[in-house]
């Protein structure tokens, strides 16, 4: 996906002509949007619990700097290294750095989206060095050499078919069984014995508490916990924006989190870290690390309607409830974070240039925002970002990319035949006597003609029709 | 990469200097009211924690190693882990008697345990500090005696749960305990076995972490 500008348009028509896809990602959402629902019913409580997680989000972007400071304190008193990187080439280096100091071969990842924006398994491959993602649905789209199509179901996309196919290929001494139980488990064996040989584990971070120097991760498998425990070092991976101010403010965020995104009242394990082993304790890693990415995000809160992209506590519950994501399936952004989040967050990370179509993959229909648990506006977003691809104002990289003199004449011709009764008179007048006439190929009209039935133009305007029935002119 | 650092934190002091940000206040009045009495506590940990499959077992003070020993022939599980310096460790092994269980002290580093750990060991027993009833989890707090892998690495992890040490929710335990002031290595809230749906939306269990998960619940 480096190089060329992903092609959003051609991604999707295929992903839309595969019925098997399509089938898996319509049952799978219906399943989430019904069991998160059943974990809102009662409004008042859903209402209240989605105030305060917002004004969490909200105090810890409004004291954000000072915060990270914060963070960065307690975690050094706590024993952990913090790193931060401007770039992901440069997290990459950290990472790197830290793996050729230990003389690291095998590396176990958990779950991070932030990892999948830095290509990190790409640079580790590329250095020798062996990792595997230990997550059940990062190991799948692993060995099968794709990338996650939701950011909290990487494997969604597949069947119990296809993945029992692809293990029978990848995994020695596999039968081929479509059985659940029976891939899991197998995949338990493969992978235990990967634990026990870690050099080092890998992990994201949900939240990191600057009052205490704690690092927060949820999962249900117990993968997280075996990569943050087993291993002699512990590298942790975070977006700036994942602070939080205090220990208090977790159970709001972990209260709506699990809730949203799956439905679950709670995730198997929440796993709170605040240092490697401490003299005389008989497990956990020597060394822990952590890596605080920016990666675009500090050009994202200089802008204060733009900010609100950084309150995201990724639930992708946006994906689960999208009507364009349910249809084309994660693959098609050919980006770490698809569905309505994405279609914000990338363009401004990645630049309109190379990630303009995404703002427009929207129906705006709200059905994100309505569920969005700490309540960001991606909408209003999203609308801000088509703006900035034709009128830059120097917020979003890339703005401008998709400006055209063809269009900006179109509208500013709209504009003043809306203004000028007479010309709108003339305008509509020769619209309903010339307009069937006008070839669906014009060049602007190819754009709706391309997929749509050109529409007829009535022999007389509405204001005539109006006028011969006795309304009066204004 | 100071120098990284150095330029994120000028910029963000200056992007919201220039656009400062005023949060509404956080009212935490919809998570305190969540409140549970006292005789529904149980019940409910219960009743959420067997719909993802964790068994329970009821015991008094005075007779928990015998209920736990009576489990363990008759599921025959082999061996057991703890934390032999911890109270619940020496009573453990009181009277515990041959030909039983094996019971193997958690008394080195983890890597000198490790290959047992992994191969060998087929249970973990650990204390708690309390369970939650709105979400029915585990508060574990482990300790330089009581390690965390005692309740990740074997296949099946024994907590002990005592009746009344139970919490309305994660926020007023962790209040109640006072975690901001000292939080230790590692804090954990255990809500079930390890379990997976990342296999078409099938609910499968024992990923990674332990395959079974028995509250032995200790009532005073």
């Amino acid at each position: 996906m480096d190089g060329n500008a992903p092609d959003f348009a051609a991604a999707s028509h295929a992903a839309l002509a595969d019925p098997q896809l399509r089938g898996n990602f319509r049952r799978a959402m219906d399943g989430l949007m019904s069991k998160r629902a059943a974990q809102f019913a009662d409004a008042g409580e859903w209402t209240g619990v989605r105030a305060l997680a917002a004004s969490v989000r909200l105090r810890a972007l409004s004291k954000l700097p000072e915060l990270l400071e914060k963070l960065e304190e307690t975690c050094t008193r706590n024993g952990i290294t913090v790193h931060w990187a401007a770039t992901t080439d440069e997290a990459n280096a950290i990472a790197l750095d830290i793996l050729h100091k230990t003389n690291a071969k095998l590396v176990v990842k958990g779950k991070s989206m932030v990892t999948e924006e830095m290509h990190l398994n790409a640079v580790l491959e590329k250095d020798g060095i062996e990792v595997l993602e230990s997550d059940l649905g990062e190991y799948i789209v692993q060995l099968d050499g794709t990338m996650p199509s939701h950011i909290i179901m990487p494997a969604i996309h597949l069947n119990t078919k296809q993945i029992a196919h692809l293990f029978k290929r990848k995994i020695k001494d596999a039968e081929s069984r479509e059985d659940a139980a029976y891939l899991t488990d197998l995949a338990r064996r493969v992978l235990r014995a990967k634990f026990q040989a870690a050099d080092v584990g890998m992990s994201g971070v949900n939240a990191a508490v600057a009052e205490t120097g704690t690092l927060c991760l949820i999962e249900n498998e117990g993968n997280g916990r075996m990569c943050t425990t087993v291993p002699p070092v512990h590298i942790a991976f975070m977006g700036l924006e994942k602070v939080v101010e205090k220990l208090e403010d977790v159970p709001p965020v972990i209260s709506l989190l699990p809730r949203s995104a799956t439905g679950q009242p709670i995730t198997t394990y929440v796993n709170m870290i605040s240092g490697p082993r401490k003299d005389g304790e008989k497990d956990g890693p020597r060394e822990v690390h952590l890596v605080i990415l920016d990666n675009g995000r500090s050009n994202i809160y200089a802008d204060p309607e733009l900010r609100d992209t950084l309150r995201c506590i990724r639930c992708g519950a946006c994906m689960n409830h999208c009507p364009v994501y349910t249809k084309v399936g994660g693959h098609a952004y050919e980006a770490p974070y698809p569905g309505p989040i994405g279609k914000i967050l990338v363009p401004q990370i990645e630049g309109l240039e190379k990630r303009g179509a995404m703002p427009h993959a929207c129906t705006m229909c709200n059905a994100c925002v309505e569920i969005c648990p700490v309540k960001i506006p991606i909408v209003e977003i999203m609308g801000r970002l088509r703006v900035e691809a034709v009128k830059p104002s120097g917020a979003v990289k890339g703005g401008g990319a998709k400006a055209s003199r063809t269009e900006a004449m179109a509208w500013s011709g709209w504009a003043a035949m809306n203004a000028s009764p007479t010309a709108y008179r003339v305008a509509t007048l020769a619209m309903s006597k010339l307009g069937n006439a006008a070839p669906s190929s014009l060049p602007m009209l190819k754009e709706w003609t391309n997929v749509r039935t050109k529409p007829r133009f009535a022999g007389r305007t509405l204001h005539d029709l109006a006028r011969a029935k006795g309304v009066p002119d204004v | 990469m100071s120098d990284a650092r150095n330029s994120i934190l000028t910029k963000l002091r200056k992007t919201r200097d220039a656009h400062p940000l005023t949060p509404p206040a956080s009212d935490f009045a919809p998570i305190e009211a969540k409140q549970w009495a006292e005789e529904e506590r149980l019940p409910r940990i219960r009743r959420l924690m067997e719909a993802v499959h964790t068994e329970f077992l009821d015991a008094a003070e005075a007779d928990w190693p015998a209920v736990l020993h009576e489990f363990l022939a008759r599921e025959g599980v082999g061996s057991l882990v703890y934390a032999p310096e911890t109270e619940e460790g020496k009573r453990l092994v009181e009277g515990w008697g041959a030909g039983s269980t094996a019971l193997i002290p958690y008394d080195r580093p983890f890597e000198d345990l490790k290959p047992q750990l992994f191969d060998s060991i087929e249970a973990g027993l650990t204390t708690t500090r309390g369970a939650i009833a709105e979400t029915g989890s585990l508060i574990l707090w482990p300790t330089a005696d009581e390690p965390r892998t005692l309740s990740l690495v074997p296949h099946i992890h024994i907590a002990l749960l005592r009746a009344d040490a139970l919490y309305d929710t994660f926020l007023q335990a962790m209040r109640e305990q006072g975690w901001a002031q000292a939080m230790p290595t590692n804090v954990l809230l255990v809500s079930g076995p390890s379990k997976t749906a990342d296999i078409e939306q099938t609910l499968a269990y024992g990923v990674h972490g332990p395959k079974r998960l028995v509250v032995l619940v200790v009532h005073p």
